[in-house]
């Protein structure tokens, strides 16, 4: 479970180019709740989900997973109870060691950091079963360079990577945005599966309306860095991509002007 | 050229090549050009020399070997908590250790240790003692690839590799990558310590500036043996840079033994590490000169 009270981040601060970029957001997800988040370029999602992975220090406010207070913990602190995939699939491998060592690294999450032997026999062979499962042929490249492989292949690594030792929180920032169609919609329909398998706390950024009402079971939309709409349940199933758009000019007084946003 | 000369640059490349292998964990597997090298070789020379003219030889080399480690760690405290560039905080701690390796050295530019006792004399009295100048430092060079063979697939040698490739995947692992850099260069400077102990025994004198452009001569190796042993594996990857320190001297003695001045050398090892690093530039804009001109030729034709 994740509680974020009064969250606030300002970059520049006393600069000309101050930018407030999340403004007094207060946002719980239940356990298990998976929650799309939509809004323009420069709305703040991607700040709100750096702050909580630990990139950036907030300047006001408490995040709390479970009943850990995790506001000021370094970023890979936090990370043995995050799993992350970013927008570049370049970032969550290493592109030099193979497939099999990148996920040994993820496995060994929470482990102590020591001289065992980085790839165990029992270990490679539950990766091969849990690769089997992305359906990509993957289980039989174990020992091939990450760096071989297409942006979706490495998406669907860093996914799988990100959940395979099962995380309080997945944070999901644009983790298809740089993929062609069909590898989203591959990368989106594992996502669902692992989400829904473990029955994770989830936290999915995306520009793309349809997907942010399709997946998950909660969406907000943030605004200028605050959160204007919040909708879940009966609400969000009857909602359209039509009505969230009439919706956000309302609330934020401005016409949606992100052909990113209306175009996917 | 002779015989003996051969030798001599065989045994100086593998003594050279443990060198080589702490810029090879520094540089390709942490992705850092550690300029440290310069001066933690002679610092590991500098306490080598000192502990065998107060009779320790043996004691010399892990003595050596821990004072690399704990100047590796400083330019890694520089450049992680302080946030200096790796390149300016290797300049740092090289400049610092200039002064302390004359301190080491008791302010004397050199120390020569002629008649003192060395690893090599270890051997004394035992039938392989006329080889001791090669054999010891090939068991050592051994050792350590063995050593770093293993040690770079265990876990934490798994998430050391990572941290130069993506550390923002290594802290995303949970893995603080502050640590991995520290002890990164620790041990790469550690290694390369060793190396300078061993070498102020083999030659028997220890000098302030004997590390100047150290850290020039391992690239040098590590490229060398990657244009020309491959990269394909790990173990072939380390064997690699050891066959480059080794071809490396070789190199070097074959331009002595043509005439060239000695103090030519340095200039010889900036061209050579230009020429290497330079290498996939000037191939790739040789094959686009050579596209340019067939279809320039093609134009002609049709």
């Amino acid at each position: 479970m994740l509680k974020i009270n009064g969250l606030s981040k300002t970059f520049g601060l006393g600069s000309i180019n101050e930018k407030l970029a999340v403004n007094n957001v207060n946002l719980t997800l239940q356990a298990g709740e998976f929650v799309t988040v939509i809004g323009g370029n420069g709305a703040g999602k991607s700040t709100l989900l750096n702050c909580i992975a630990g990139v950036h220090e907030p300047d006001q406010g408490s995040i709390f997973l479970d009943s850990m207070d995790i506001t000021f913990w370094p970023e890979y602190k936090r990370s043995q109870y995050i799993g992350r995939v970013f927008q570049d699939p370049l970032k969550g491998t290493a592109f030099d060691m193979t497939i099999e060592q990148n996920l040994a690294m993820a496995y060994a999450k929470g482990k102590p950091l020591g001289l065992q032997w980085g790839v165990r026999k029992a270990d490679a062979a539950m990766f091969r079963d849990r690769l089997a499962r992305l359906e990509l042929g993957l289980e039989d490249r174990l020992k091939q360079k990450v760096g071989l492989l297409s942006g979706g292949q490495r998406q669907a690594i860093t996914l799988l990577m990100a959940t395979i030792v099962e995380p309080k929180l997945l944070l999901l920032d644009e983790h298809t945005a740089a993929l062609d169609p069909s590898a989203a919609k591959h990368v989106l329909r594992l996502t669902r599966e692992l989400v829904e398998q473990y029955q994770l706390c989830t936290l999915m950024v995306t520009h793309n309306m349809k997907n942010a009402l399709e997946y998950g079971t909660r969406t907000i939309m943030m605004h200028d860095g605050s959160i204007i709409l919040d909708i879940a349940g009966e609400e969000r199933r009857e909602m359209t991509v039509e009505k969230l758009i009439d919706l956000f000019g309302r609330r934020s007084g401005q016409e949606l002007d992100n052909d990113r946003l209306l175009l996917s | 050229m002779s015989l003996l000369a051969m030798q001599g640059s065989v045994e100086l490349g593998i003594i050279y090549a443990i060198m080589a292998l702490g810029v090879f964990i520094s540089f390709r597997t942490l992705n850092m050009p550690d300029l440290t090298v310069d001066s933690s070789f002679t610092l590991g020379a500098a306490v080598s020399a000192m502990l065998c003219t107060m009779g320790h030889p043996l004691l010399a080399i892990p003595a050596a070997m821990l004072a690399g480690w704990l100047a590796g760690n400083v330019t890694a405290l520089l450049n992680t908590k302080l946030k200096i560039q790796p390149l300016l905080a290797g300049i740092l701690v090289m400049l610092g250790l200039y002064s302390i390796n004359l301190r080491v050295m008791f302010n004397r530019a050199n120390i020569p240790l002629l008649n003192q006792p060395t690893v090599f004399s270890s051997l004394q009295g035992t039938s392989l003692e006329s080889h001791a100048q090669w054999l010891i430092p090939l068991v050592l060079l051994i050792a350590v690839i063995l050593i770093l063979y293993l040690f770079l697939q265990t876990r934490f040698g798994l998430v050391l590799r990572a941290t130069g490739d993506n550390d923002q995947m290594v802290r995303s692992v949970g893995v603080n990558t502050d640590t991995t850099i520290l002890l990164g260069l620790g041990l790469a400077n550690c290694l390369v310590a060793f190396s300078g102990a061993l070498i102020a025994q083999y030659q028997s004198f220890a000098d302030v500036s004997m590390g100047v452009g150290m850290v020039v001569i391992g690239l040098a190796s590590v490229i060398i043996g990657e244009v020309l042993f491959g990269i394909n594996s790990l173990l072939r990857r380390l064997i690699a840079v050891v066959l480059g320190a080794i071809l490396y001297r070789f190199v070097i003695a074959v331009a002595l033994h043509l005439g060239m001045p000695p103090t030519d050398l340095k200039l010889i090892s900036a061209v050579i590490v230009t020429m290497a690093l330079a290498a996939p530039v000037i191939k790739a804009g040789l094959i686009s000169r050579r596209k340019r001109h067939s279809r320039r030729s093609v134009h002609k034709e049709g």
